[in-house]
């Protein structure tokens, strides 16, 4: 199956793979018009299969057994999300995660309920390409993958460390060997057509928000890696560390907001400030103390200044 | 003893008492929970009337965004090559198309709590960041943060990050493309042609 849609990602993007799109090119997205090929595949297919299939799912399990999966699933990555806290040298967050997985394999049934949630031991978000900035690996180029969807080089490979990882493999690895390639299978697929069910709303949200969905979800992708890799407190807020805005514009969009200032008071209507630039909100420094749960987050490595 | 327990209470609570304004914390908190709680009697929003949803966000949520500005900074600066009129027409289809958006995300919120952080800010701040996150069951927690900043009014909202994306980066992206590939009249044109396929979809 999955070789099959392969080969026909692969036509698709011979087809389309020199279609240029018009558009100033992203510095992030050298690859763009191959991208965009894969992007309008995946588009397909899940217009054509997974939503449909996710919309059935969900339409005929009710809510909570789609949280007992939700959950069952998530307990199997938390080692996983665990292990990668650890690699990235947050201790107390690895003996959060791996006592999650303790207290929902047992008193929550095999990680059917989310105890610890209950118990106050967080549910984290963790994964290998995060490790690897961590570490220092810069995004790299903006990559979709078929089927994945959106990816850069680093989260690519770390995706692929990610999979090989995944607990429905590794698990079952050492099961009866004639079931195991089925059982693995079933598995996979459940986890990725719940996935995809929970991810529902949100595309449901996308389809009406985005004049140009691709582009729509690659700055997107970006700005969700970032806040994932510093944990939710990225070290500048969203306006200011955006690559959107180089240091120059930010200056000319200033005087536009200042220009906007005095149309405001000239028409006598209220008038937010006497400048406005991008930047970071005043009360920041505060709620990035504030948010860190215990003191060897902010001790643990940064991610390199390519990033942002 | 009680006559200064009552000063006591008057020193403390007299420096907010000429204040007329909310703080934008409290503002954020008291205007999503008077939200929730109707979607959660109202029958007729959860089980999807569009209508409905975009007059309760129109009376509602609309008063505390500061649209021009939000708009301002989506199209960063091709904002000053549009004309005064464009201007307003972009901020019009722009207002219209994440009211619509709005109101499906909130269509779909049944069983979700919202928990506020404490606001870490100064008395002097001016522009701050309220953080709140959404739970649901089962699932892991979504932040969503709002940058707030202080107009004569009242305190503003001039942009919402959803699990740490900004709506506005997100949207000067796409903008800056359609600016580039057919001028400012383009993007003008892409907004129009977007909110009307929606409200088309909307009658069907």
């Amino acid at each position: 199956m999955i070789r099959c849609l392969a080969a026909l990602a692969a036509a698709v993007l011979l087809a389309s793979g020199c279609a240029t799109t018009g558009g100033a090119p992203d510095p992030r997205d050298p690859w763009e018009g191959t991208n965009r090929a894969i992007f309008e595949f995946n588009d397909g297919l899940d217009r054509a299969l997974i939503k449909p299939t996710a919309e059935a799912y969900r339409f005929v399990t009710p809510q909570i057994v789609r949280t007992g999966v939700t959950n069952f699933f998530g307990n199997l990555q938390d080692i996983w999300i665990g292990t990668n806290q650890l690699l990235q040298g947050k201790v107390e967050l690895w003996i959060n995660d791996w006592a999650r997985v303790l207290f929902n394999t047992t008193f929550g049934l095999g990680g059917v309920l989310d105890i610890a949630s209950e118990m106050r031991l967080e549910k984290h978000d963790e994964d290998f390409g995060q490790t690897l900035a961590v570490w220092g690996a810069p995004f790299g180029p903006y990559v979709v993958l078929p089927i994945f969807g959106p990816s850069s080089a680093r989260d690519a490979a770390g995706f692929a460390v990610d999979f090989y990882m995944y607990p429905t493999f590794w698990i079952l690895r050492n099961a009866r060997p004639e079931h195991w390639v089925s059982w693995r299978n079933s598995l996979a697929g459940l986890a990725f057509v719940n996935g995809r069910a929970n991810a529902l709303g949100v595309t449901d949200v996308l389809e009406q928000a985005a004049l140009d969905r691709y582009a729509y979800v690659r700055s997107a992708f970006f700005q969700r890696r970032l806040n994932q890799i510093y944990d939710g407190n990225p070290p500048s807020a969203p306006l200011s560390g955006a690559p959107a805005i180089p240091t120059k514009a930010a200056a000319e969009l200033l005087e536009i907001l200042d220009a906007l200032d005095r149309e405001r008071a000239a028409a006598g209507g209220p008038v937010a400030r006497e400048t406005f630039e991008p930047r970071v909100p005043m009360n920041y420094d505060a709620v990035l103390a504030a948010a860190r749960p215990v003191q060897i987050v902010a001790k643990a490595g940064k991610p390199n200044r390519q990033d942002h | 003893m009680q006559r200064f327990l009552l000063a006591l209470a008057v020193s403390l609570f007299a420096p907010f008492a000429p204040a007329q304004e909310t703080a934008p914390d409290v503002l954020v908190k008291s205007v999503s929970q008077e939200v929730l709680e109707i979607i959660r009697k109202d029958k007729d929003i959860q089980s999807g009337n569009t209508k409905k949803t975009i007059d309760l966000v129109e009376t509602k949520v609309l008063p505390h965004f500061d649209f021009a500005r939000m708009t301002a900074l989506a199209m960063g600066p091709n904002w000053r090559r549009a004309t005064p009129e464009q201007q307003k027409v972009l901020t019009d289809q722009f207002r219209t198309l994440l009211v619509r958006t709005y109101s499906t995300a909130l269509s779909s919120y049944k069983n979700h709590t919202i928990d506020f952080k404490p606001l870490r800010s100064q008395p002097g701040d001016t522009d701050v960041i309220v953080r709140s996150e959404v739970k649901q069951p089962g699932q892991q927690a979504v932040s969503i943060d709002y940058s707030m900043e202080k107009t004569a009014a009242n305190w503003k909202v001039y942009d919402v990050a959803v699990g740490g994306v900004s709506l506005v980066t997100t949207y000067r992206d796409t903008f800056t493309n359609e600016v580039r590939q057919g001028g400012i009249d383009g993007l003008i044109k892409s907004l129009g042609d977007k909110n009307r396929q929606l409200e088309t979809a909307e009658k069907k």
